[in-house]
């Protein structure tokens, strides 16, 4: 057998079941690719439960145009190495509205660039199952969500009326117009997302690395100055620091930390003696209370 | 028993050491509403530092705002993640949560307590390795309580840990421990757990949870985050191997693999293996994976096999090890907890899954019901949300299982309805029936067709379906008088007269209305065997027992006719003055008064008898007929 503790493979068992079971009974799968740690690992575990065969689903990629330029890159990079089939859908009717994190907040702008943008590309492709990277130990809503979470027609979700999920025995049964959010990382954890990445040698977008990159110091966050579109305050002042991201999205809203780690090795380390979790860089759950509850019931993964 | 050290030195991170190899226990923590659950789990996470200091901050801001401890934190607002769990202060869903000590990795499965959400307890047993069942100390031992340990057991749960919690209120009382403690034994003797361990806590003041009391010195035993650590689950001796097929690997011609997780046992390249339902046997020559062939596969991997030889297999298939073959059966008795809002019906077809198998199942035999209270056994015609159940169930194909308490995975099983899709029940089999082995279909030289071609005709169900008094019978008459004329051999049921033979013993409850129709469907399939036009008269009034009397014959032998009467004429007509009885309370169960009718979706043809006449509507269902090639 492979080289893996046993609570990985645990895990990656688990999540290969995951994969295979949705495709076995869905009738057009995708996987949401949003080129992170966890996006990563999924496509790395999905690979391993259809070899030798291809990937028998394609990737969507619900692009802001406000993603990190090195997460474009690795996200094309990828899919050319691994022959990837991938989709990669802009809200254009929010694009014209010139809608941006900068201007319109980053409650509205997630509204419409994010969960706007993917029930768009689910529905305008008809894709009746989609494979998230959503962990239960990132958010409190999340660890009450199950592996197969339902969605109406309008892709709402009922947190009240779940499907009991018992052993490994998945209902993924639904009705013509309704669709399954699927979360095959549900039981691990960020730093099981980090051991599994060193164990299983899995390329990840340079940004979660430690280098000196050009940063300004915002409410006390770090924001990542990564292109011309950030204005920059007359009283901030672009610093170069050694820096790295323990979560990856919209570079606006999207804190770095201050780190010295640049290898894997290094960041399972730092983990392990951390003491803030990831999703305080995630400026978005912040912004409403109950605020991935909120998102998630209107749409958002 | 290992020597024990103070988890606080050895634990100074509860998180992750990537080098260290540690198993993983899944536990599950049940309890009644206000037995403080939360606040045990709360405190677990916060003492083995699995909490951020980011939460423990936000934990802070929320205890004070809706906190009930005061200044200090109130640990169950760590867990309870929906809005509607921090408003009304209770558990709505399971929720999932990770700590680690250096010894052992855990995820608990934090489960209301509230009767309502039984079913997601049941769902996090189903998992679970071992059981946390609280009970507050100042409280007698409640129904719920009993419905845990109950349900613990049956989904196999062997070892319990017994936290009487809140000690606090009872002034740390040893007699009163000790009172709960035994009371508990006296019920769960006949659960068979493996262990049982009782610890006296008080998870808001954290005494005996990770730390052990000062004020409870009369308690020599583990803490509960100890008892967890060194509580030994045992593997089952010698599982033999099972692994479902969950999906086939035909990436071109030359490979056909056969993915799915091993269920128990182990397999190598070389072994033999049976292919349950077909009774086959083969040699696994390669087990595939994306870093290499592998030399061996155990319980819990996922997997792609090649086969030796060239045979029927498929998604729904058994591997299994040929020494000790899984039962074939289509009928088991089993256990089964039902979770539906809508009722369980003896007689309606639902859809069985087990493993990677979905078949067609009904409950034919409801045996009894259990009181969780004092687990006895009382009679049932049908079951309600939370109810648990002895009931037998038929497959419409013979299934590979195994006896639950020997396999989960080959003896779980969910209950889908077919029309909502919902899971609404769980169940854990006993033993196969193997009616499917002692009963054979026999096949007879006169067939269908020949009794048809004698008759002239094509035999057919016409089925109308509508609320009482809407015409169906009368409709029904016309038409079978009209089909006489033309010399055609038919017969009515009639869902009256059948009532009074066949169904003399059914009731109008919506379990016995699901057996009359089932009943009348058999009875009609075989008239349409004998070579008879059938025509049916019966409300039918749910959509599920239509379809499946639909189900059972072939496509072009069933037509539904919907009589489409709204029930103010039908109450209006009242011809056998059931309504004004009905309205009066005479009786209960009224079609369309106190019970429901689900009008068809898709009939194939509707009848307005508002505007028509009886008369004409006999003759507009003769031209169907001639439209549909029944009649030339």
């Amino acid at each position: 057998m492979n080289h893996l503790p046993d609570d990985l493979r645990r895990l990656e068992a688990e999540a290969i079941f995951i994969f295979r079971e949705v495709v076995a009974e869905c009738r057009k799968p995708v996987m949401l690719y949003s080129i992170g740690k966890d996006s990563s690992v999924m496509l790395h575990l999905a690979r391993k439960a259809f070899h030798p065969a291809n990937l028998p689903f394609p990737l969507l990629h619900i692009d802001t145009t406000w993603k990190f330029r090195d997460m474009i890159r690795f996200r094309d990079e990828t899919a050319e190495c691994l022959g990837l089939d991938l989709i990669v859908h802009v809200n254009r009717a929010g694009l014209e509205q010139g809608i941006n994190p900068i201007q319109h907040g980053s409650a509205a702008y997630t509204g419409v660039m994010k969960t706007d943008a993917l029930k768009q590309a689910l529905t305008a492709h008809g894709f009746d199952a989609a494979f998230g990277g959503a962990r239960r130990d990132e958010e409190l809503s999340r660890s009450k969500e199950r592996v197969f979470s339902f969605r109406s027609k309008n892709h709402v979700w009922d947190p009240r009326n779940q499907r009991p999920e018992l052993w490994n025995v998945f209902n993924c049964r639904i009705a013509p117009g309704e669709s399954i959010r699927v979360f095959p990382l549900s039981n691990w954890t960020e730093l099981d997302v980090w051991r599994y990445i060193e164990h299983e040698n899995i390329r990840v977008v340079p940004l979660y690395f430690a280098a000196r990159r050009p940063v300004v110091r915002r409410g006390g966050n770090l924001i990542m100055v990564d292109d011309a579109r950030l204005p920059i305050g007359a009283d901030e002042v672009v610093q170069n620091l050694a820096i790295r991201f323990r979560t990856l999205g919209c570079y606006p809203l999207t804190a770095a930390i201050e780190s010295s780690a640049v290898t894997v090795i290094d960041i399972v380390r730092e983990l392990e003696t951390a003491s803030t979790s990831e999703r305080e860089g995630r400026l978005i759950d912040f912004d409403q209370t109950g605020s991935m509850e909120r998102k998630k019931r209107e749409g958002y993964f | 028993m290992k020597a024990i050290s103070d988890p606080k030195v050895k634990a100074p991170s509860g998180r992750e050491g990537g080098a260290v190899q540690r198993d993983l226990l899944r536990l599950i923590t049940c309890g009644s509403v206000d037995d403080g659950k939360s606040t045990l789990i709360g405190r677990l996470l916060l003492d083995c530092g699995a909490v951020f200091e980011d939460r423990r901050q936000a934990l802070q801001r929320d205890s004070k705002a809706v906190g009930t401890t005061g200044d200090a934190p109130d640990a169950a607002l760590l867990l309870d993640g929906l809005q509607a769990e921090r408003e009304q202060g209770i558990t709505i869903d399971v929720g999932y949560h990770h700590f680690a000590t250096p010894r052992r990795r855990f995820i608990v499965a934090d489960t209301p307590g509230h009767v309502h959400y039984t079913r997601n307890m049941v769902t996090g047993a189903s998992n679970a390795d071992l059981a946390v069942l609280l009970v507050d100390a100042s409280q007698d031992m409640l129904e719920q309580t009993q419905r845990h340990s109950f349900i613990c057991a049956l989904l196999g749960i062997r070892d319990v840990v017994l936290a009487v919690n809140k000690m606090d209120l009872v002034d740390f009382e040893e007699s009163i421990f000790n009172g709960i403690r035994d009371a508990f034994a006296g019920f769960s003797s006949s659960l068979h757990f493996r262990s049982v361990v009782a610890i006296p806590t008080s998870a808001v003041l954290g005494d005996n949870v990770t730390r052990r009391s000062d004020r409870m010195a009369w308690y020599h035993g583990p803490t509960l985050l100890e008892q967890l650590e060194i509580v030994e689950i045992h593997a089952d001796a010698a599982p033999q191997f099972r692994m479902p097929v969950q999906w086939v690997n035909r990436p071109d011609a030359s490979f056909r693999g056969y993915a799915g997780t091993v269920a128990s046992g182990e397999l190598h390249p070389g072994d033999e293996v049976l292919i349950a339902r077909t009774n086959v046997r083969t040699r696994i020559e390669r087990i595939v994976s994306m870093d290499g062939d592998l030399a061996r596969a155990g319980a819990g991997d996922a997997v792609t096999v090649l086969l030796a030889d060239d045979i029927d297999v498929s998604r729904g298939d058994l591997l299994a090890s040929p020494n000790k073959p899984p039962q074939i059966a289509d009928a088991f008795a089993c256990d089964l907890v039902w979770m539906s809002e809508a009722p369980l019906l003896p007689g309606r077809s639902y859809l069985l899954k087990c493993g990677s198998r979905t078949v067609g199942a009904t409950i034919t035999t409801l045996k009894y019901r259990v009181d969780v209270t004092n687990y006895a056994h009382l009679a049932a015609r049908q079951l309600a949300r939370n109810d648990i159940a002895y009931v037998n169930i038929a497959t419409v194909e013979p299934i590979a299982v195994d006896p639950y308490q020997e396999n989960r995975t080959t003896g779980g099983f969910i209950l889908i309805d077919r029309l909502t899709n919902e899971t609404v029940g769980a169940g854990m089999i006993r033993f196969g029936l193997n009616r499917a082995a002692n009963i054979h279909h026999a096949d007879f030289d006169v067939t269908k067709a020949a009794r048809a071609q004698l008759n002239g005709q094509r035999p057919i169900i016409i089925w109308f379906t509508g609320l009482s008094g809407a015409g169906k019978s009368t409709i029904a008459n016309l038409l079978e008088r009209k089909l006489y004329a033309l010399g055609k051999r038919t017969y009515l049921l009639d869902g009256d007269n059948v009532r009074q033979g066949l169904n003399r013993d059914l009731g109008f409850t919506e379990a016995d209305r699901v057996e009359n129709v089932r009943r009348v469907a058999e009875t009609a399939k075989l008239f349409v065997d004998a070579g008879l036009i059938t025509l049916v008269a019966l409300i039918s009034p749910f959509r599920a027992e239509r379809r499946m009397a639909r189900a059972i014959v072939a496509a072009d032998e069933f037509i539904e006719i919907f009589v489409d009467t709204p029930v103010e004429i039908c109450e209006q007509r009242d011809p056998k003055g059931l309504y004004r009885k009905a309205r009066r309370g005479e009786f209960r169960n009224f079609t369309g008064i106190d019970s429901p009718y689900e009008s068809p979706e898709h009939p194939d043809l509707t009848l307005d008898t508002a505007t028509e006449s009886a008369e004409h509507l006999a003759d507009e269902v003769m031209q169907f007929l001639r439209r549909r090639g029944v009649l030339n």
